[in-house]
């Protein structure tokens, strides 16, 4: 079911390469991946196919560079047809855009600094996606399948380890349906070959914080 | 079948200029509600629950919210009029790039430059001018981001256009002088009836910007 080659730039710890590679997953596509080395120095090829942001993930198929994890599975539900990840209407795809994007904007920005702050906005982040999620098994795709919020979604699983330990809470305790549908998506093989050991994110966390003068 | 179409809106928002072009490009007829933002209407706080923001597309009682997301669906929905996003995935995937690179950098630059002075306001200016220069690298020839045709990512930027006048004159700098192809383009873009009626005057704009740093005590 290849369609071309298909390369991506890549990095383990990172939840939105995570997106990527699920997606392709999820479609039976075959790619070859490159680790790039975060502290060690930024390839020639990424700063080439990245020039404006300098970032992973990087889809280069056949060649061509495609950036910012969500355009690249939206890229690659288009590209490869089965199955789909989207709604096929219309109103359900802006409804899974919507939820991609607070997904971006409010988890993904959090500032990790202020410890209080970060968990209590953090938890309320995560409550009204658990409210969006309501008593479906997963976001979707269509009807009630797995898709593309999902995916968007699913690469924070690896880091919940991470925050847990730093804000001192438990995912579950404060959204227990939402606990429930990450240990849904992990029995699914697309996801569960790509997450990393939650307790290496943690470390590699650790490393990073030190390193940023945070801890 | 009688659409009912309601867009949500603050008249100087950028955001819903946008929702306002797409809906002109494609000939819908539309109910226009200004929303008090410092008072927020009942039907906002409740088509919009999560971000409690404009503009909100009300498409037969359905809310879809975030700008790019509304003109992406205006353009799934009324398909046989006026495409924006061009046919082929690689295309779209680089004009959904384009327009959130817009998303990411004008908006917030832009703000810097009119809300603060001195080094923060220099730095802001030259980040901001170096982001326009990038787009117009990527503009180049074309008359429109989209090639041929007016597309997406035109419909992401042009809104900023009316804030430039309040940027330059909060800023001390011209933008024309810096970025002559993106004027041009803007100019362009301004010959279309969608954009003309979708844009307020720059003056206003300025006026409004005046009033906002007054309110936070900007100087």
């Amino acid at each position: 079911m290849s369609k071309g080659d298909v390369v991506l730039l890549d990095c383990w710890v990172s939840p939105f390469c995570m997106r990527v590679k699920i997606a392709l997953n999820e479609k039976g596509v075959e790619y070859k991946h490159r680790e790039e080395d975060l502290f060690g120095g930024k390839s020639e090829l990424l700063l080439n196919s990245n020039p404006i942001h300098k970032k992973v993930p990087v889809l280069l198929h056949d060649g061509k560079p495609l950036s910012e994890s969500t355009i690249i599975v939206g890229y690659i539900d288009e590209t490869w047809a089965s199955p789909p990840l989207l709604p096929s209407c219309a109103y359900g795809r802006a409804k899974a855009r919507f939820w991609a994007d607070f997904i971006d904007k409010k988890i993904w920005r959090t500032n990790g600094e202020e410890r209080e702050v970060g968990t209590r906005d953090f938890i309320e982040t995560l409550k009204q996606l658990e409210e969006a999620l309501g008593e479906r098994n997963y976001f979707g795709g269509e009807g009630d399948a797995f898709g593309f919020v999902d995916i968007i979604a699913v690469g924070m699983a690896s880091w919940f380890h991470a925050y847990e330990k730093f804000g001192g809470f438990k995912v579950e305790d404060h959204c227990p349906k939402l606990s429930a549908w990450l240990k849904r998506c992990k029995q699914r093989e697309s996801v569960r070959k790509v997450l990393p050991d939650p307790e290496k994110v943690y470390e590699f966390l650790l490393m990073f914080r030190k390193m940023q003068g945070l801890d | 079948m009688a659409e009912e179409v309601i867009l949500l809106d603050f008249w100087p928002s950028p955001f819903g200029m946008r929702v306002r072009i797409a809906l002109a490009e494609k000939g819908i007829a539309y109910d226009y509600k200004e929303e008090d933002l410092k008072n927020k209407s009942p039907l906002l706080l409740e088509m919009n629950p999560v971000h409690k923001k404009i503009p909100v597309l009300i498409h037969n009682g359905k809310p879809v919210c975030e700008s790019l997301i509304a003109v992406q669906y205006i353009d799934e929905v009324w398909h046989d009029k006026s495409p924006l996003m061009p046919s082929d995935p690689y295309e779209r995937a680089q004009a959904r790039f384009w327009a959130d690179y817009v998303d990411k950098k004008i908006y917030d630059l832009g703000r810097k430059i009119w809300s603060t002075k001195g080094e923060e306001q220099e730095a802001a200016k030259k980040e901001f001018v170096e982001s326009l220069k990038l787009l117009e690298g990527e503009l180049g020839d074309k008359p429109f981001f989209g090639g041929q045709a007016f597309g997406f990512v035109d419909v992401a930027l042009v809104p900023f256009y009316s804030w430039f006048y309040a940027y330059e004159t909060c800023g001390g700098f011209s933008i024309e002088a810096e970025c002559p192809k993106i004027v041009a383009w803007a100019k362009r873009c301004l010959l279309r009836q969608s954009v003309s009626r979708s844009l307020p005057d720059p003056k206003k704009i300025h006026g409004f910007v005046l009033e906002l740093k007054k309110r936070f005590g900007v100087e």
